[in-house]
């Protein structure tokens, strides 16, 4: 088994600029990535991607090619391709790649596993042809590849950078579909002074608008009753605007209600949550070094509560730096600095999620709705199953087997929690969420059978 | 319809979708080859046997399961294409194999 100082799961923003930091401070480091190359979701495909698209996407993407050259160069070892399915008290870390199975073991871990989507259910989200917003722009940004009669739906900030990513690759979507209405902008308007501290932020976002008003998108704002229909897939996107029922056909509906912390390894290992009210998701409670409520665990980048990708990589600092001053590696002399960086690049984050705060649509979907997907589960058989006693997700689970299937909950979980409180009038903090087990990833018997605990089958860089 | 921005310069990878051929890029998943080909179905779920296709796009939504080169349940948006791969729809429920 490889034995490390730091582990890091997830090579994003956060793992790639604690992988760095670390090494430099002459830890010994391994990172261990689903993806075959380095950048998350945010930056992928950073190092291949040609030119033209480079542009496309903008300068804020391209701002990961430093940080992905200065990771490669850093001297940690860097397992890609490795989807890690367990994480053991001890810390060492059971993954798989190439149809086999290895062990990892480290004295500190960071879980640096992003976020994702935020669940959407309404009805017609299964059909093919509906995917996530964060779906099209992997497909632009991996493959270059880009829809021509989009819909976007719902709400955030990522609708209208991709948007304007459409429309810089000249094909603009058929229009968003927004559920904001009025009433948000007044809620978001309070935490402007604040948000203010972050203006360039404001300002990327207006001038984004101003793009999408040029191109001459349709906008639809305070949006209500979504659904998406079709056969045997996407053919129209139905809503109502103020009474007045609207219909757009198109074979590509994406939807967006903002991103989540990905929870799973944090709930494997046993993490405390709290219920982040104003991002209306759970987050891994965290002191302000960003170790978790269990000992040497750390958690960077979005999945320690939505901030972006700038703050992503300064948390990855952030915890790599305290690992190295843990370790008598550091004086941890820029530790304060980071925490005043950060604590100034989230200022906007309370005007982005008042404003851009999910729609009730798919908060409390309509009883017909299918809420868990796997399991073709609906938000009635979840509320019967509530009536009938059970008082939270896991019980729920044992009734209807929702979060039972392949995606193990990553699509319904907070749906469902939300779904339960508003039922049995509590707070989603008091309900809690699924109870995670390993395997974090369905893996074949044969990978579990060639686990190899003496030979991890890793390149150094 | 998905269409790539640029015609790529990348070598040209090409696989079996249902048997039928599919060109592809370097680079590709299989999921991004098949949308990029038009393809929206990729398989049938095991409860009601309802038509999906791809959701996610980054590993987590599960609903782009194929069957690859006999192998059930494999996530198209996260394994490369390879020359030659045999990809087939994933339908239904997996059954048990007894002798």
């Amino acid at each position: 088994m490889k034995a490390c100082d730091l582990a890091i799961i997830g090579a994003g923003p956060a793992g790639m600029a604690a992988a760095t930091e670390a090494a430099n401070a002459g830890l010994s480091v391994i990172v261990l990535d689903e993806q075959p190359a380095p950048g998350g979701q945010i930056y992928r495909a950073i190092e291949t991607v040609p030119e033209e698209r480079r542009k496309i996407l903008g300068p804020d993407y391209a701002h990961g090619a430093g940080i992905a050259q200065a990771f490669r160069n850093c001297g940690a070892t860097y397992i890609p391709e490795a989807t890690v399915w367990n994480i053991n008290p001890d810390l060492s870390i059971d993954y798989s790649r190439h149809g086999g199975s290895a062990q990892v073991s480290a004295k500190h871990l960071l879980i640096a596993t992003g976020a994702v989507e935020r669940p959407t259910p309404l009805p017609g989200w299964t059909l093919p042809g509906v995917t996530t917003a964060g779906a099209l722009q992997i497909l632009l940004k991996a493959h270059g590849g880009v829809g021509d009669d989009v819909v976007l739906v719902g709400s955030g900030p990522l609708l209208y950078l991709l948007a304007q990513q459409m429309i810089a690759a000249g094909k603009p979507p058929k229009a968003i579909v927004e559920t904001i209405d009025r009433e948000r902008y007044i809620k978001a308007a309070r935490h402007l002074p604040r948000a203010l501290a972050g203006f360039g932020y404001l300002r990327k976002g207006l001038s984004m608008m101003r793009q999408i008003r040029q191109a001459g998108v349709p906008r639809f704002s305070g949006a209500h009753d979504i659904r998406i229909e079709g056969v045997h897939r996407a053919e129209a996107v139905v809503f109502s605007v103020g009474g007045k029922a609207h219909r757009i056909e198109t074979t590509s509906v994406a939807l967006h209600q903002g991103v989540v912390p990905n929870q799973q390894a944090t709930r494997l290992l046993g993490c405390d949550h709290a219920w982040n009210e104003s991002q209306r998701c759970f987050v891994p409670k965290l002191d302000v070094f960003l170790e978790s409520s269990i000992e040497n665990v750390f958690v960077a980048g979005d999945g320690a509560g939505i901030a972006g990708a700038k703050s992503a990589a300064m948390r990855g600092r952030l915890a790599a730096l305290r690992v190295a001053q843990k370790l008598g590696h550091s004086n941890g002399a820029d530790i304060r600095a980071l925490q005043a960086d950060l604590k100034r690049d989230e200022a906007v984050r309370p005007f982005l999620e008042a404003l851009y705060a999910p729609s009730r649509d798919i908060l409390q979907p309509a009883d017909e709705t299918i809420v868990c997907r796997c399991e073709e589960v609906t938000a009635g058989a979840i509320r019967r199953a509530v009536d009938l006693g059970a008082p939270g997700p896991n019980q729920v689970k044992s009734f209807l087997r929702s979060g039972m299937g392949p995606c193990q909950g990553r699509m319904c979980g907070l749906a469902v929690s939300a779904i339960i409180a508003e039922r049995r009038k509590e707070e989603p903090e008091a309900i809690g969420y699924y109870r995670l087990r390993p395997p974090l990833k369905p893996l074949l018997l044969s990978e579990l059978a060639q686990l190899e605990p003496e030979a991890t089958r890793s390149e150094p860089l | 319809m998905f269409k790539r921005i640029k015609a790529t310069e990348t070598p040209r990878v090409s696989f079996s979708f249902e048997g039928q051929p599919i060109e592809a890029s370097t680079g590709d998943t299989v999921a991004s080859a098949l949308m990029l080909s038009g393809q929206t179905h990729f398989r049938n779920t095991p409860i009601s046997q309802s038509e999906r296709g791809p959701f996610c796009m980054m590993g987590v939504c599960f609903e782009c399961l194929v069957e690859i080169d006999g192998i059930p349940n494999r996530q198209a948006c996260m394994i490369p294409v390879r020359e030659g791969m045999v990809v087939r729809r994933q339908k239904g429920a997996i059954g048990v194999e007894t002798e």
